[in-house]
């Protein structure tokens, strides 16, 4: 009986510490779902999703305060990777939250800009140059097309354009004809 | 000789004869020639001529940027007429960087510099540059830049050098003549690869359907009394001219999935990159031609040595024409090749062969009658990579990209022998391009995604850093402040009153005073009037009497108050 208790107690004692000790050193910094679900993000940060950027969309996606389909520049691909990783069902974009679009990139229309600098505020990524009362132009290899820089502009000088894409970026297309399935529907009559 | 035979792989009718017994022709010089700056594969090459300069045939006319990159030479001589966006031959018919060329017909050499020594007494490193300067890249299709190749990199050796004179894709003949016609320059040139790589081992590799050119070699070999360079008769049989296809078929060792023939001791070059290191090294002359099978729906096949940047539409017209006004001319050979969006396009450093199909290039499958897969299997039994084409197409088709991963879609050569073989006539080379493409896009837009993210994160950390600051910084004025109210009163000016007890008022009345002294201090002692003579003070005091006159000329109203007070 007092054997019993003293080995129970000794285990007790070594687990509880082992647990202890696990506690902190393997403690994981922050909460992982949100780096993965952050990950899979296209990282706009353009704010379509009704939150402020994809961190806190991810962040809210991990509590379960939002859907997967908010996000009109990851597109389909993006709801069926989130999808996939909460293990949910892919359902279509939701159209209050915006169209899938090609990317874009802003432009300003250097001619125009009275270097107000309300852009380089709006911009979530930094990527306008320029300071007050000088002309401002983007960094287009660092421009997210999030559209921020729009609304701000009091002359209405940046222009959204599609990326062009280069040459050694063109992809081939799909082969026409694939799902050419060659069903022939008989008339109901004729299979009786 | 032992020969290993390599899984898979298809024999396809050659459709040879009509070309590969006519003598080639030089190609005449065209009234325009259209140079791509990017032929190759690496970083494109670097304009360094102007519109209007004029320019000699074999002078450079832009220079390679980055290690894996080629310089590009005037195929001959005339003038510079524009450098911009021109149709390519590139399967997206879209306009790349180019530079056009009007010649003068004169077709001037440069002067050429032979460095007027043998080869064999030259450090491997000098025959690199001297390829390098010469632009030369793999003439096979690939167009890897040659010197590239020639370097294994430290600690690695070059057992056996493969020379690919196989040229297994129906239609082509250009290796072919090139072969018959000049079989000691390719010697000459394999012998100076050799040296550059100290290759114990030397073997060309001809598929058994040449049989004059395979004749041609061993006699020049016997000429010559070379025996240390052998030459490999391969069984014909698609895709035996494969680089990986041709290494087992003459070595029986396997290059490893992601790796390089470099990793087994093995390097693999075409005839004609032979060929035109030779012309390099020994007579300075850097690749400006090329030799191209025209072939197909024309009056008169043939095969033409052609200057690099010649339009194909001149080409087609000199072997007496387009017959049936095809729409369709393949660049390449039925199996790998692509179908030009515009006959206006320049034949490349790599362009090997031009197809006029009039719907009669008997290789090809239709397209038009794509059927469902019935799961036959052809397609996994001549795979030459023996990877599951069939798999594939359907993680393909179904945009299942990590999975299709899985299934070493990176391996595929794009050979066309699952696209030969299938009985419903799908695309599945197209299928597979279309999937490496999308996965490469995904990559790049991880890439940008990450990027934007750590930009945002810094940006976010920035603001919260000058929210801090700011805050900081008010906090220790306030701070200053409140110290400062409490003495100020007590120290400064006794006679504030102190009854209201309104430091800030106190505060504001001590900080007046301290103006008003200092100004008073400012005013009546100049700094600049002490011990001054009496002719000095003479012309001050003068001085202030012009000036006193002025005021009241010009400003009467002031000058009288002035004088009021």
């Amino acid at each position: 009986m007092l054997t019993a208790i003293l080995v129970l107690s000794a285990l007790a004692t070594v687990f509880g510490l082992l647990l202890g000790f696990a506690a902190v050193f393997f403690k994981v910094e922050g909460d992982p779902l949100v780096e993965k679900i952050d990950k899979l993000l296209p990282q706009t940060q353009c704010g379509q999703c009704g939150f402020a950027g994809c961190r806190p969309y991810a962040q809210a996606m991990a509590n379960g305060e939002a859907e997967i389909n908010q996000c009109p520049p990851g597109g389909e691909p993006t709801i069926q990777a989130l999808a996939d990783l909460l293990g949910v069902q892919p359902k279509p974009l939701n159209p209050e939250n915006g169209a899938e679009k090609p990317t874009m990139v802003a432009v300003i229309d250097e001619n125009n800009c009275i270097g107000c600098t309300l852009c380089i505020q709006a911009c979530p990524v930094d990527a306008i140059l320029g300071a007050a009362k000088h002309m401002h132009t983007i960094i287009a290899s660092e421009c997210t097309g999030c559209e921020l820089c729009l609304p701000p502009c009091p002359v209405d000088c940046i222009d959204m354009v599609p990326v062009a894409v280069p040459i050694e970026q063109w992809q081939w297309p799909v082969p026409q004809g694939l799902d050419a399935i060659p069903v022939v529907v008989k008339p109901f009559e004729a299979r009786a | 000789m032992k020969l290993f035979s390599f899984f898979g792989g298809i024999k396809v009718p050659s459709y040879k004869e009509s070309t590969c017994d006519l003598p080639s022709q030089r190609a005449p010089i065209p009234s325009r020639l259209i140079l791509p700056l990017h032929q190759h594969i690496g970083s494109s090459a670097e304009v360094v001529v102007q519109p209007g300069e004029k320019v000699l045939k074999g002078q450079l006319i832009a220079r390679a940027t980055e290690y894996v990159s080629a310089t590009l030479h005037a195929p001959t001589s005339g003038t510079v007429v524009s450098i911009d966006d021109q149709v390519v031959p590139h399967p997206s018919g879209m306009r790349a960087p180019c530079i056009v060329i009007e010649p003068d017909f004169q077709d001037t050499w440069a002067p050429r510099e032979t460095h007027g020594q043998d080869f064999r007494t030259m450090a491997p490193s000098a025959l690199r540059n001297l390829i390098r300067e010469a632009g030369i890249v793999g003439l096979g299709g690939a167009g890897f830049p040659t010197y590239v190749k020639l370097n294994p990199g430290p600690g690695k050796l070059i057992d056996t050098l493969i020379i690919n004179g196989a040229e297994c894709e129906p239609y082509i003949t250009c290796d072919d003549r090139l072969m018959q016609e000049r079989p000691h320059d390719i010697i000459e040139g394999v012998k100076i690869i050799r040296h550059a790589v100290q290759a114990k081992n030397c073997i060309i590799a001809i598929e058994d359907n040449k049989p004059q050119a395979i004749a041609a070699l061993q006699q020049a070999l016997a000429e010559q009394n070379i025996s240390d360079i052998s030459i490999a008769i391969v069984p014909t049989r698609y895709p035996a001219g494969g680089e990986k296809q041709l290494i087992y078929t003459v070595t029986g060792l396997e290059v490893p999935a992601n790796g390089l023939p470099l990793h087994v001791g093995v390097l693999c070059q075409n005839v004609a990159t032979a060929a035109a290191v030779y012309y390099a090294v020994n007579r300075g002359e850097p690749l400006v031609s090329r030799y191209v099978t025209i072939t197909g729906d024309v009056a008169q096949p043939r095969n033409l040595q052609v200057l690099i940047g010649t339009l194909v539409e001149d080409l087609v017209e000199f072997c007496g024409g387009n017959l049936r006004n095809s729409q369709r001319i393949i660049m390449g050979g039925p199996m790998m090749g692509f179908a030009l969006h515009d006959s206006q396009v320049p034949i490349i450093k790599t362009s090997n062969c031009i197809i006029v199909d009039a719907g009669n290039v008997a290789v090809l499958p239709p397209r038009d009658r794509t059927m469902p897969c019935i799961r036959c299997g052809s397609c996994v039994e001549v795979c030459p990579v023996k990877l599951l084409p069939q798999q594939m197409y359907w993680l393909s088709k179904a945009e299942e990209f990590d999975k299709v991963q899985n299934y070493n879609l990176f391996d595929c050569i794009e050979c066309g022998c699952c696209d030969y073989v299938c009985p419903s006539n799908i695309p599945l080379v197209q299928v597979y391009r279309f999937a490496k493409g999308q996965i490469w896009k995904r990559e790049r837009d991880k890439q940008k995604a990450d990027q934007a993210r750590e930009r945002h994160d810094f940006r976010q950390s920035r603001l919260e850093r000058e929210k801090a600051e700011k805050e900081a910084k008010r906090l220790s004025k306030a701070a200053i402040d409140a110290v400062k109210n409490q003495t100020a009163p007590a120290a400064e000016t006794p006679s504030a009153p102190n009854d209201g007890g309104d430091v800030k008022q106190a505060a504001i009345l001590a900080a007046l005073e301290r103006a008003k002294a200092k100004k008073n201090q400012q005013q009546y002692q100049p700094r600049n009037t002490d011990n001054l003579t009496s002719e000095q003070q003479q012309a001050i005091v003068e001085a202030d009497q012009r000036r006193a006159k002025i005021k009241a000329v010009t400003d009467p109203v002031n000058s009288s108050e002035n004088s009021q007070e």
